[in-house]
């Protein structure tokens, strides 16, 4: 009976400091579908990306002789941040531009054709060109922290390990999380992100330049990706390819926290998270991820507009 | 004749195909060869699930699997010759269609996409748990023809060959069908089909069926020519993502679009890894990705379209733009002319009544406690300011929308809560305020697909069709293509489309926004030409002058609920619609 319990309560703690993570992660996808309704693929890759970032920052340049093993892994992932930010701007102003924004509305489907194989071809030249210059060998950022653990307990004989590293993850996504929703609540920039997203013709005409919202929402949310890419680093061994893993956990959970909503995107990772540690206890480890797919089909019967979402309905 | 036609190039393909694969000896190149008929199958198959409705199909990967692992598992747990398990495959494959289907096709756009995604995936794990982690076929040596183990790799390529030789005139036979049409006409624009009498669940069931089951023939067959099944390699999302790329990288919603980018990118891409894949592995990903980027932005739609523009050298125009800004100056005009027409003194009957109706979005009553009664050969002018509810009111009759409460009676038959295209057969045909023509097809083809309702056969279809595009006069040019429409003639269009389906009433949803005003007048001609000749019309509009030389009687509605219904003589000075367009200040100047 005990140990159940503490099986239970370990698993939960696992699914909440993981789901943390995997929060930001959809935050990143959920606020460029939110904002631009595109469909982008290669966000696992642009993920994929921010880890490799975080390992040559961290490993090539010097942080980690400056900074020690301990806290350089940290500095590094707050510098991918920016690094794949500039990047996804980079990646906008090139392709993406071309098929979004006020310029699909020539196209048949508003131009979702295009956009899913325009990113889909750019995954595949992150995957395989990730593959030829960076190698098919597993990388992997390897902190003190990732090995050692704190004890909350015992409480009752039942005490519970928490994996620092994992723990210092979660706060930071936290923190991450925080200071974004603040940009998008407080802010002027965040206050046009949110006019173009809700309605992107009445946005023009308040003098909103809608394409560049899109632009900085790409940005944004490549760099947020990064940033919970480079955490989930710090305790996972990584590979070029790894993007495609983690992409559908993506879009379970901004698709369970409602398309567009940003907060729900959070919300949908961590339940994401928490059905995946979870799911350890009664399931094969082998169908962790089969139970993620469905309480994700689930969800999207009985509540397609997820948790945050609503519907809206045009003739 | 048409028929033989599309069948030469398909068969001058095959044929040449074959020739260059019977002269190929190595066998690496002879696999590469069969596989490119096989990914252009698989395609086709996805072709005509999503590039037909427009539903975006992210898990093609689960037919196909399920097609290789049936096969493969057949022969090696029930020794079950490829001969019989590939159509074992495509009948699960078929089977998982529709399983997948019915829950999945209540989802829309990108709902739609993403749950897809989910189920190969789900799958994919499944398989890995049973333990199926790497499955290798049993050789035959005693009889190899019956487990279609050929010693002569070009057998393999000749009978996927054929295949796809059956894939192209099957695609090709539902292209040209009612099939094929009600397809379309879902991927233009859903609601549109079911106001056409088209029952759009039913076609989609059938085409998820069929692509799934080609999908899982398909894959069994690929199962049988490279003998290793593994999850990732025929559940995985690269496998889905296969059938996306050839058939987008060609051309979506065209027989011809998953062979060209099949036929273009799979060699390639072998050829890549073959040549440069052992000093940079993952080149044939890299030049493979930016061959789509760069078709993607030179030819969002594919290269066959991209091409074929460019045959046609003319460009075609893009989407007119939906609605114009309604002038918010709305002219309040004194019929000065109106044309009365012959109409018998006796009173008409009833052919609709509404009753009480209502309907209300949360807090917001859009349709509050409507009733007005409409007699055959009536026009019913239907007016009000924005968000007054008249669309609504149209949704509420033509099925969009379920009524909370109140009746709609046909004949005096209550027919509220009835799905649009059981509305359309009951005889209410309806135009929309924003037009989705299909501009790659031509005035005949886009008018056809509302004739379906009520024509038993193709012939009939066409037919009906004809006599309504003569009724709305475009005959003359029948045969052009919508993108090259003006807005005037796309109105007509539509109007068309609506006729097609022989309605007894006709709603029209701001037929006359964004025309000029000569332009203006010819529609209108063309609207009393129908109910002179016996059609029953109700007309949302903002043009007030079109109204009152149209309508019989207005119907005003402001907030939902109807303020004033009577003659436009009498509808024009009353007070409470002046009030309810221009604002009260305006009402002292009304003419009492």
């Amino acid at each position: 009976m005990t140990q159940a319990l503490e099986g239970f309560l370990q698993a939960l703690a696992a699914g909440l400091l993981i789901g943390a993570v995997y929060g930001l992660m959809c935050v990143g996808l959920g606020l460029i579908f939110g904002v631009m309704r595109v469909i982008n693929f290669a966000h696992g890759d642009f993920m994929m990306l921010g880890m490799y970032a975080v390992f040559y920052l961290f490993t090539a340049f010097g942080i980690q002789a400056a900074f020690g093993n301990t806290v350089g892994p940290f500095v590094a992932i707050l510098l991918a941040g920016p690094l794949l930010a500039v990047f996804g701007y980079a990646i906008h102003l090139a392709l993406i531009s071309r098929v979004s924004g006020t310029r699909t509305a020539s196209l048949e489907g508003e131009g979702h054709y295009a956009q899913l194989i325009l990113t889909l071809g750019i995954a595949l030249v992150l995957q395989n060109g990730g593959l030829i210059v960076f190698g098919s060998v597993l990388a992997s950022i390897r902190t003190p922290l990732s090995s050692s653990a704190w004890e909350l307990g015992p409480f009752f004989d039942i005490s519970i390990f928490i994996n620092r590293a994992r723990g210092v993850d979660a706060i930071l996504s936290l923190v991450t999380m925080t200071l974004l929703t603040l940009l998008i609540t407080r802010s002027r920039l965040g206050k046009s992100l949110r006019a173009a997203a809700d309605n992107p013709t009445a946005a023009t005409y308040m003098g909103i330049d809608v394409d560049r919202a899109h632009r900085i929402a790409f940005a944004l949310g490549t760099g947020i990706t990064a940033v919970a890419g480079g955490l989930l680093a710090t305790n996972y061994p990584f590979h070029p390819f790894v993007g495609l893993e983690y992409v559908i956990v993506m879009y379970a959970g901004v698709v369970l926290g409602g398309m567009g909503s940003i907060i729900g995107a959070f919300w949908g990772g961590m339940t994401i998270g928490l059905v995946q540690q979870m799911s350890t206890l009664v399931l094969p480890t082998q169908l962790q991820n089969a139970a993620i797919f469905v309480v994700f089909l689930l969800i999207i019967f009985f509540r397609p507009q997820g948790f945050f979402g609503r519907m809206v309905e045009r003739t | 004749m048409q028929a033989s036609r599309s069948l030469l190039p398909v068969v001058v393909f095959a044929v040449l195909y074959a020739a260059v694969s019977l002269t190929v000896t190595n066998s690496y190149y002879q696999l590469v060869l069969t596989l490119v008929p096989v990914w252009a199958i698989f395609g086709l198959s996805w072709n005509l699930l999503s590039g037909y409705t427009g539903l975006i199909s992210f898990g093609h990967a689960a037919f196909f699997g399920i097609g290789a692992y049936a096969t493969a598992l057949g022969q090696i747990y029930f020794d079950l010759p490829p001969w019989v398990s590939i159509p074992i495959a495509a009948l699960l494959g078929g089977i998982a269609g529709l399983a997948i289907g019915f829950p999945t096709f209540r989802l829309q756009g990108h709902y739609f996409a993403l749950a897809m995604l989910a189920y190969p995936l789900a799958i994919l794990y499944v398989f890995e748990w049973l333990g199926f982690q790497e499955i290798t076929l049993p050789i035959k040596r005693e009889s190899p023809i019956a487990y279609m183990q050929f010693g002569d790799p070009r057998i393999y390529t000749l009978l996927a060959l054929a295949m796809l030789f059956g894939t192209i005139l099957l695609t090709q036979l539902i292209e040209r069908s009612r099939f094929g049409m009600a397809l379309l006409a879902i991927k233009q624009n859903e609601a549109a089909a079911e106001a056409a009498g088209i029952n759009t669940l039913a076609w989609k069931l059938r085409a998820i069926a069929l692509s799934g089951a080609i999908a899982g023939a398909i894959g069994g067959f690929y199962a049988v020519v490279l003998l290793v099944v593994t999850p990732q390699s025929v559940f995985g999302m690269l496998v889905s993502a296969q059938a996306l790329t050839v058939a987008m990288f060609g051309g979506v919603g065209t027989v011809w679009g998953p062979v060209i980018g099949s036929v273009i990118l799979i060699p390639l891409a072998e050829i890549l890894n073959a040549e440069a894949g052992s000093r940079l592995p993952g080149i044939q990903g890299v030049i493979f990705g930016l061959a789509i980027i760069c078709v993607i932005l030179l030819a969002p739609e594919g290269l066959f379209w991209k091409i074929r523009d460019l045959l046609r050298k003319r460009p075609v125009l893009s989407a007119p733009a939906s609605r114009t800004a309604h002038d918010p100056s709305v002219v309040i005009a004194l019929p000065s002319r109106a044309v009365s027409r012959d109409r018998s003194s006796e009173p008409a009957d009833v052919i609709l009544e509404v009753r009480h109706l209502s309907r209300s979005f949360g807090g917001l009553k859009a349709v509050q406690d409507v009733s007005f009664r409409l007699r055959r050969n009536d026009i019913l002018g239907i007016i009000g300011p924005n968000g007054a509810g008249k669309t609504t009111l149209f949704n509420l009759l033509n099925g969009f929308l379920l009524p909370d409460a109140g009746e709609v009676l046909i004949d005096g038959r209550d027919m509220s809560g009835r799905k649009p295209h059981e509305l359309c057969e009951a005889g209410i045909g309806r135009t929309f305020q924003i037009m989705r023509p299909f501009l790659r097809m031509s005035i005949s083809d886009n008018v056809v697909v509302g004739a379906y309702v009520r024509a038993k056969n193709d012939t009939e279809a066409g037919k009906l069709a004809a006599d309504a595009i003569a009724r709305v006069g475009l005959s003359e040019i029948a045969g052009r293509l919508a993108g090259e429409l003006t807005t005037k003639e796309l109105r007509l269009m539509e109007l068309a489309r609506a006729l097609a389906g022989q309605p007894r009433i006709l709603l029209l949803d701001e037929t006359l926004a964004g025309l000029g005003h000569d332009e203006a007048n010819e529609v209108v001609t063309v609207i009393q030409r129908l109910a002179r000749d016996g059609m029953t019309i109700a007309v949302i509009e903002h043009t007030m002058q079109a109204m009152v030389r149209l309508v019989d009687s207005f119907l005003v509605l402001d907030h939902g609920a109807v303020i004033v219904e009577g003659e436009p003589e009498a509808v024009t000075r009353d007070a409470r619609v002046i009030e309810a367009y221009l604002g009260k200040k305006w009402v002292a100047y009304a003419p009492h």
